[in-house]
């Protein structure tokens, strides 16, 4: 009933039927329209991480160790509902960044490091294969059995019978096939395959399914229930150790195995795959969150049922515990179920292996043959126009090698393990990626040395502590060197490094290599430096939640949005990379003219494009070489520096510019308080003006009012009063009058009456008509000094003798009361008329010497004392000699009289004539 | 029968200072004349004038400076003090309300004006120099705020 062409032929219908559900989703996916865009074929894509080695190798742990199988599951679990903000932040930054593959991610980080993405690439090929080879080798075991129906044989081991052998290979290369058709039909640019997913998701429900229908069989069909099933296992003595952990060896390889799968369900390429880089929706990942453990739960329930109904229906050990799953089926002649069982068990491994070597394609591809070509390739390759055909070469080469690589593995060395320990040895490889990815998001110090150092630290030591010794194992390396330590140094054994003992070989390898690992991280980057470009990543992925998207990366360059089309269309192809553009153009709302010069924002967002379908280390380095772009830090370093410069001087400008500022402020507060000052010697003016008019203006209107309303005053008093209101009047008209003439001279609008005349007769004139003043005041003398001959000036004579009088009026005011003497001397000097004219008065205090001059400021205070006259004889006197070209000032001790003396310039004979002509 | 209020008349304007002598003699007030701030304040001293006519711009003290004297002194309590101005702005006007002063005349004025102030501050008196105590405001003193 099932021979081998049924198996088969249920085999080839069911993987096209995956085939078909993949084909149907990318075509609507190219409609736009994603089948795949919930959160449930999200989760059930994660459950890719349910293996064969799960499907089968759950209940074979669980038979020999118990509960010793959870932590696998344990630890996805956990990391699913304490750490879904870890992976949120990762599927944040490769979002951000186009991320596309875990090498990608870490070369990415640690400043695209073509070392680092190359190195994560290589661990991971050596390191996956194990794993690979348990999945074929769970292929072709299940297949053999159930072809050998209704009879259980068990396959020989290593070394066996032919046909397992060549069942393998012929398993290896139909996977091959289907995951060259699943993920290498074409290259896109998101690096999406959303048919991929669909199948897997759609895998992932077949599997749980089957395990279900077997699970449900055998705890309600062979025994009633879950409790029955216990009760039986308890009263057996051999099952019964089972349901207890054990030893403190069994307490820690629970925490490490725990650990181990913690960081699995991220770092595992294929996790990572369908966890991170085919996430269509962040959102996705809310429910997920609780789905997935969801997932784990139900597929783990009857783990232990079937490993108990096992281990009773077939007592005698015969049958290994690793094909229970489907051999308790074949027992009780149930071949559907049997079918079924071997349905699902396919299901899980070819899931595996499809996205695990899709994942090892991208990556190899574009993290370490792409960047090696590109670097040593020579310009040539640079130049091929078509560079995706060589692409889907590379990965489609890199399938088939990995493949072949699991299965030498398991045609080799698979056999003389366990399907979960195979498994673990893989865990441990990828485990190594975890320190530099957490480091990564989280530390902005992580650098690409410290990463370096760590990586490779770590993964030598898995080399030493796990590979080795499994080729040891299996006969490929003389076993002293496990069993005694290399050179017969105890130390050294590989599975008690150090003297670690008793320790099982996986946690010993766990607790060392992350040791060893985070260790080298931490110490190396904190003593090594960054480059620019590696901060400048650091920062994009620790601040991914802070910063905005975009490459941070400023850039002027050479290169027009043409060239890098071009460069687009070359791995993109035409048309994706016209939409990629118009894309660009929607978003940034502006239209790129291909002859323009590509800015930054071009640059970076085809830097991108290019980085979702060859890694980010790659896609550096073709934007690189058309932007013709060196790529070395000093670079950068010198642009960073002229940058700092420039600022240097900007911020220089900036200094001056507001020192100027500042002193243009000051500027401006002086020539304002220089205004307000005016303003209010313009008030004062007009005050005094007011009250010098109101003054003799008020004995005017009273006595004009006493006279009005007093008819009957005596006639004596009737003429003093009539003589007060005159005198006041002349008083009323002098003012004005010299308020006019000063206003007048100062606003230039004077008649000036020039002509030649004689100082000395001028002068004599002058004080004759001082004479009456002198009269008034019978003890004070006028005396002159006056020198004969002199040159004649030309000045207006009214002028010049009205200053002489405002002089000699003053000197007879202010000149000792007692016994007054005024004094008027004049001389020629120099070519100048001098005149001084010198009383014997109180003097005036030497801060006054400039004021008096002023128009209405007098000696002392301006409130106290009341101006002996106009206030305004000093002021004019200054404005006529200035006219013609004279000087005056003052010279006085307080208490030894005063001296005006004015100087101007005489008529010198020899040009007189000219002047004459002139006038 | 009341004595004649005593008038104290205070200007460095000599003219002015007839016109209101004058003037205030023929109201019948007993006048006293003084030319400057100094002679002023002798004056008050040696015979407390119920009212003083007060030219604000005089030589030696100004007429701000005898106002404030006067008003800010005990014994000269209840002179009234009118000050005579040229300057006429306001600022001086509320300067020398500040410091006291009952009223304010700006020059020129009108006789008549000015004999009326002098009248109405002296009847505000009630006529006895002696007896003038202005009632004292507090405000809120009578607790009904």
């Amino acid at each position: 009933m099932l021979s081998i062409p049924v198996i088969v032929g249920v085999s080839f219908v069911y993987l096209s039927l995956l085939f078909a559900i993949a084909y149907y989703c990318d075509k609507r996916a190219d409609a736009g329209r994603s089948v795949i865009n919930t959160p449930y074929v999200y989760a059930l894509s994660i459950a890719v991480y349910c293996t064969s080695w799960t499907f089968f190798g759950s209940v074979g742990r669980a038979a020999t160790s118990g509960v010793g199988f959870l932590p696998i599951y344990l630890g996805p679990t956990l990391t699913f509902i304490f750490g879904w903000m870890v992976i949120r932040k990762i599927i944040r930054i490769s979002k951000a960044n186009r991320i596309t593959s875990i090498a990608d991610f870490i070369a990415s980080r640690y400043g695209k490091s073509v070392a680092l993405g190359g190195l994560v690439s290589v661990i991971a090929v050596i390191g996956i294969p194990p794993y690979i080879s348990i999945q074929l080798t769970a292929i072709s075991t299940s297949f053999s059995i159930l072809q050998g129906y209704p009879s259980i044989q068990m396959p020989a081991g290593v070394g066996g019978i032919a046909l397992l052998h060549d069942t393998e290979l012929y398993v290896s290369l139909l996977m091959a096939a289907f995951a060259i058709l699943f993920g290498t039909r074409h290259i896109d640019a998101s690096e999406h395959h959303e048919g991929l997913v669909a199948a897997v998701a759609f895998e992932s429900l077949v599997k749980l399914v089957a395990f279900l229908c077997v699970g449900l069989f055998v705890t309600y069909g062979l025994y009633n229930g879950f409790s029955d099933i216990f009760a039986r296992a308890e009263a057996s003595p051999e099952l019964k150790r089972l349901f207890t952990i054990g030893s403190v060896a069994g307490h820690i390889s629970w925490i490490t195995l725990t650990i181990l799968a913690m960081a699995a369900i991220v770092v595992l390429p294929r996790q990572f795959q369908v966890l991170v880089v085919e996430n269509i929706d962040e959102r996705h990942l809310k429910k997920a969150v609780w789905l997935f453990p969801l997932y784990l739960l139900l597929i783990n329930i009857f783990v232990l049922p079937i490993a108990f109904a096992g281990l009773m229906q077939f007592a005698d050990g015969e049958v290994k515990p690793d094909t229970f799953v489907m051999t308790i089926a074949m027992k009780e002649q149930l071949p559907l179920l049997a079918l079924f069982a071997f349905i699902g068990g396919l299901s899980a491994a070819t899931g595996m292996i499809i996205v695990e070597t899709i994942a090892l394609a991208t990556m190899v591809s574009n993290d370490l043959v792409m960047p090696l070509l590109l670097r040593f390739g020579g310009q040539r390759l640079r130049d091929r126009k078509d560079l995706t055909g060589l692409l889907l070469a590379i990965r489609r080469g890199t399938i088939v090698v990995v493949l072949m690589l699991g299965y030498l593995y398991a045609s080799t060395l698979g056999s003389s393990y366990a399907l979960v320990t195979i498994g673990l040895v893989s865990f441990v490889a990828v485990l190594q990626f975890a320190p530099a990815i957490v480091a990564g998001i989280y530390w902005k110090g992580a650098s690409k040395a410290g990463a370096l150092a760590g990586l490779s630290g770590g993964f030598g030591l898995w080399t030493y502590t796990l590979l080795l010794p499994s080729f040891a194992r299996s006969g490929w390396l003389a076993s002293d060197f496990v069993n005694q330590g290399p050179w017969g140094i105890a130390l050294l054994k590989p599975y008690a490094l150090f003297g670690l003992e008793g320790l099982d070989p996986i946690s010993h390898a766990t607790i060392w290599t992350l040791l060893v690992n985070a260790g080298l991280l931490i110490g190396v980057s904190i003593v090594s430096t960054q480059s620019l470009i590696e901060r400048t990543q650091a920062v994009q992925f620790v601040d991914v939640f802070k910063t905005a998207h975009g490459s941070g990366r400023e850039w002027r360059g050479r290169a027009s949005v043409g060239e890098l089309v071009s460069l687009l269309e070359r791995f993109l192809g035409a048309a994706r990379a016209e939409t990629a553009l118009a894309r660009l153009e929607r978003e940034t709302g502006r239209t790129l003219a291909r002859d323009s010069r590509a800015d930054s924002d071009v640059v970076a967002f085809v830097e991108r494009q290019l980085a979702g379908s060859m890694g980010a280390a790659s896609a550096r380095i073709m934007v690189a070489s058309v932007l013709r772009e060196e790529m070395h830090d000093i670079d950068e370093v010198t642009r960073l520096l002229d940058e700092a410069s420039q600022l240097v001087l900007y911020s220089r400008k900036l200094e001056d510019k507001s020192r100027k500022l500042e002193t243009a402020t000051a500027e401006l507060q002086a020539a304002n308080g220089r205004l307000l000052e005016l303003d209010k010697l313009k008030d004062d003016f007009m005050a005094t003006v007011s009250h010098e008019i109101r003054t003799p203006l008020t004995s005017i209107r009273s006595f004009g009012e006493i006279l009005r309303d007093n008819p009957d005053l005596d006639v004596e008093q009737r003429q003093e009063f009539m003589s007060i209101i005159v005198v006041e009047s002349e008083r009323l008209s002098r003012l004005i009058n010299d308020i006019l003439d000063l206003a007048k001279m100062e606003a230039g609008t004077t008649q000036w009456l020039v002509e030649d005349v004689d100082p000395g007769q001028a002068l004599s004139e002058a004080m004759v008509a001082t004479s009456g003043l002198v009269a008034m005041s019978p003890s004070t003398r006028l005396a002159a000094d006056i020198a004969a001959g002199m040159s004649p000036i030309r000045v207006d004579r009214d002028r010049f003798k009205q200053v002489v009088i405002n002089l000699v009026s003053n000197g007879l005011k202010f000149c000792d009361p007692a016994a007054g003497m005024v004094t008027v001397k004049a001389w020629q000097e120099g070519g100048m008329l001098r005149v001084d004219v010198i009383d014997n008065g109180q003097g005036i205090a030497r801060q006054d010497h400039d004021k008096i001059f002023e128009r209405f400021q007098q000696a002392g205070n301006t409130l106290t004392d009341k101006p002996q006259g106009t206030g305004l004889g000093l002021p004019i006197c200054r404005q006529i000699l200035e006219q013609f070209g004279g000087a005056i000032w003052v010279d006085s001790e307080p208490g030894h009289g005063a001296t005006f003396s004015f100087k101007i310039p005489a008529k010198i004979p020899a040009v007189t004539n000219a002047a004459t002509a002139a006038a | 029968m009341t004595p004649p209020a005593k008038v104290l008349i205070v200007d460095d304007e000599p003219n002015i200072l007839l016109s209101l002598k004058f003037l205030m003699t023929k109201a019948g007030y007993a006048v006293r004349t003084a030319k400057d701030g100094e002679e002023a304040l002798a004056e008050i001293g040696r015979d407390r004038p119920d009212l003083m006519l007060l030219d604000v711009m005089m030589p030696k003290i100004d007429g701000f400076t005898v106002c404030q004297r006067v008003k800010s002194s005990p014994e000269w309590n209840g002179v009234r003090v009118i000050m005579l101005t040229a300057r006429g702005r306001d600022v001086e006007r509320e300067k020398g309300l500040a410091l006291g002063a009952d009223d304010y005349i700006t020059k020129p004025f009108s006789t008549k004006d000015a004999l009326d102030r002098v009248a109405a501050l002296l009847a505000d008196m009630g006529g006895s120099a002696a007896a003038d105590e202005k009632p004292v405001e507090t405000p809120g003193g009578d607790g009904t705020v």
